[in-house]
């Protein structure tokens, strides 16, 4: 289920060698382009993993359910806290749910 | 052909790392190992072989939501064993690994808690059982969690360098050899022992969702992990047991995300299009809800194939506030799971979560197949040790088996290096193995051959169809197999025409090839269990019942001198007594 970048919004990570996305997608998919901003080398070949989406520092990646499977449009965007996680989930009638919860505890 | 890219062999930079212990996979297993190899013996050089990043790499990558095996307080290790013998028919599995995993298990999982996963707590401070073995977490930083730690032990991380053959000296492991998936190096790691955790082989098969979709990797399996860990070995002769006993496993259908979070955590039933509970109906004889895995797993496969699907996960008994949950479970876990039920507008509590079988994986941390290892988790190669999803004996070890049995092989390895002294780098190897990476990078822009995904996509469709795969409801027979096997030795032969745009390309050229070493090995393992004896991860058409003569492992060795793979058998040795069935 590819990961969809928004160009507007996406800095290529500005000064980093390599941007987030680029650094953590696990099948090596993500890419800066030639105008400095990160895209998807590979849609097909995406495992919806969501790693992308939840380090992007500007919420520029989307992961989207490809339309052979799920209907359009259906959205789930992550925000990172330090120590917690929430999540926004909007079906495609509209529909919103939120979710957060703790992801980390102090390590003992 | 992409700018960057090399014209000849010599513009290529060798980047030659001399360590004590190197860690192929930095997975769940891998962190493990680094960890404790570092723990036991401070000063040992341990290195870690990674194609992609540890932070987020493997199986794990989005999370979890659960620890499926942890020892609840008045139950021993022996009933752990127990239940995942029951969980595979009785066996035969290698009860000597699975004891020693299992007395290891839950001061794995609890390193995990202490370096701050969050366990679900009930009010007395104790894990939360969702089932009778599992425990729930709110693990989407598992995987970061687990790469700090192995960073913080001092192990020198490798990250995007995917491993593509071992360095030998003679019969004996001394090192591995891979190249930088970005950086375009070629990496020569000499080692006094080395431990591979590249986790299971998915992309073996073809995935339902990979036809007349823009989705290839729908696979529940992560499509990354492709079973290079094992190629590398069996080209080496090591020993390989049970590939046959392949995992197929109830998935949400359309997504193939896991469904234990529904079956297990929230106790729905399986159901089919008429609204009959099919367990119960069909399955009772072998224990209904609880039957072993492989009937679970193949249950929905059957009720299609009688005329009876679609079938469901039963979540309409579920109150708003546990679907809720079982979201959040989800989001923890395979959160793009969440999404796709948004893409359908779907309330589970008023209509049930739709569920079908996955492609067919080799992971030897559900199923017990992969390396035949000693009780130091060493292969039948000296030097090599294997762990995790590639470690075959033990199935159901999932998260906190695996991280166990990193910590196992980690003290077996390091107990032999200090046995034994690196020899002189063969320089001839290195060169040959250096040609051969990059060969398909060399051929040039103007090459007529094949591309690494042609080559995939006609070794997954040639599995599906004759191998077992899903479209063909897991069945084979015969002369499906010797079929297999023919077109397997032709892809081989049309190897030399795989050509490769760029680095990532070249990954993917080598991700096929190592594919097609597993699946003939696979294909002579199905071939040689002449029976049927775990439905659905293993049927044959031809020979649909038990033969109690195959009470046994069934192993393979390629010959390096004639290049065949050999099938022989070993004896089952039963530890842990009572009965094999019961849990
Ligand atoms: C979707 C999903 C859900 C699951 N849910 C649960 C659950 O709730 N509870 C539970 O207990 N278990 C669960 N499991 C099982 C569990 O995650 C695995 O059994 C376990 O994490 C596997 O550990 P491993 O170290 O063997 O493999 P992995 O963690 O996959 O590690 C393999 C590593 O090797 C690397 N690698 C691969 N090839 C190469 C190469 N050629 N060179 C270098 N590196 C390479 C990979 O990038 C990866 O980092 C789930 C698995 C999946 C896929």
């Amino acid at each position: 289920m590819p990961p969809r970048v928004d160009k507007e919004k996406c800095d290529g990570c500005k000064a980093q060698h390599e941007p987030l996305c680029e650094q953590v997608c696990p099948g090596d998919l993500m890419v800066l382009g030639e105008s400095k901003k990160a895209y998807c080398r590979s849609l097909r070949d995406c495992w919806d993993c969501m790693s992308c989406t939840k380090i992007c520092p500007v919420g520029a990646i989307e992961t989207r359910i490809p339309y052979q499977l799920g209907y359009h449009v259906a959205k789930l965007i992550p925000m990172m806290g330090t120590d917690s996680i929430t999540w926004t989930c909007i079906d495609i009638n509209g529909n919103v749910e939120h979710f957060r919860y703790k992801n980390r505890v102090e390590p003992e | 052909m992409s700018k960057n890219s090399p014209k000849n062999l010599d513009e290529i930079v060798t980047e030659i790392v001399e360590t004590d212990l190197l860690i192929i996979g930095g997975g769940n297993a891998g962190c493990f190992a680094a960890i404790e190899a570092k723990k036991v013996s401070p000063g040992l050089r341990v290195a870690v072989m990674e194609k992609a990043h540890i932070s987020r790499s493997g199986a794990t990558a989005a999370g979890m939501d659960a620890i499926n095996t942890y020892i609840p307080e008045g139950k021993t290790p022996e009933d752990l064993v127990r239940w995942s013998r029951s969980q595979v028919g009785g066996g035969p599995i290698r009860e000597d690994l699975a004891l020693s995993n299992a007395q290891e298990l839950n001061g794995a999982v609890d390193d995990l808690a202490s370096w701050g996963l969050p366990i679900i707590r009930g009010e007395d401070g104790q894990p939360e059982y969702r089932g009778k073995w599992d425990i729930s977490i709110h693990g989407e930083q598992l995987k970061p969690i687990m790469a700090e730690k192995a960073i913080e032990s001092g192990a020198d991380i490798y990250n995007r360098v995917a491993a593509t053959n071992l360095l030998m000296h003679g019969d004996r492991c001394v090192g591995a050899m891979g190249f930088g998936v970005r950086d375009g190096k070629f990496y020569v790691f000499r080692a006094k022992a080395v431990i591979v955790s590249t986790g299971g082989a998915c992309g073996l098969y073809k995935s339902y969702t990979s036809d007349a979709t823009s989705s290839h990797h729908q696979t529940w399996m992560c499509p990354f992990n492709v079973g290079t860990g094992y190629s590398i070995g069996i080209r080496q002769g090591a020993e390989m047991t049970s590939l046959e006993q392949r995992w197929v496993a109830t998935r949400t259908k359309d997504h193939c995300g896991p469904v234990d979070t529904i079956s297990v955590g929230y106790q729905s039933s399986v159901i089919n299009a008429h609204g009959e509970r099919v367990l119960q109906k069909h399955y009772a004889h072998l224990g209904g809800d609880k039957a072993p895995r492989y009937i679970r797993a193949n249950a929905p496969m059957e009720e299609w194939l009688a005329g009876r699907g679609p079938t469901y996960a039963d979540t309409t008994n579920l109150t708003p506030e546990e679907a809720k949950e079982l979201k959040t479970d989800y989001l923890n876990e395979r959160p793009s799971f969440v999404l796709f039920l948004a893409s359908r507008a779907q309330d589970i509590t008023k209509e049930p979560i739709e569920i079908y079988g996955s492609d067919p994986y080799v992971v030897g941390g559900h199923c017990q197949s992969g390396y035949w290892v000693t009780i130091d988790r060493m292969t039948t190669v000296p030097g090599l040790f294997a762990a995790g999803e590639s470690a075959g004996g033990t199935p159901n070890k999932f998260v906190g088996g695996c991280a166990a049995e990193g910590k196992l092989a980690a003290r077996g390895a390091v107990a032999y290096v200090a046995s034994v002294k690196l020899p002189a780098l063969d320089e001839a190897q290195v060169a040959k193995e250096k040609e051969r990476v990059f060969e398909p990078l060399l051929r040039g822009p103007e090459f007529d051959g094949v591309s690494p995904l042609e080559m995939e996509e006609r070794m997954q469709r040639l599995m599906d169809e004759y191998a077992g795969g899903i479209t063909q409801f897991y069945r084979t027979n015969e002369e499906r197999l010797d079929y297999a096997l023919k077109h397997l030795k032709m892809l081989r032969s049309q190897v030399q025409y795989l050509y490769a745009k760029d680095l990532h390309d070249l990954m993917s050229a080598h991700e096929v090839i190592d594919r097609l070493d597993m699946a003939e090995a696979l294909a002579h393992h199905l071939k040689f269990r002449k029976e049927t004896r775990w439905p659905g991860w293993q049927t044959r058409s031809d020979y649909p019942e038990i033969d109690p003569k195959l009470d046994c492992f069934v192993e393979s060795r390629l010959n390096k001198e004639t290049g065949e793979i050999e099938m022989f058998t070993r004896p089952y040795e039963q530890i842990v007594p009572g009965d094999r069935c019961q849990p």
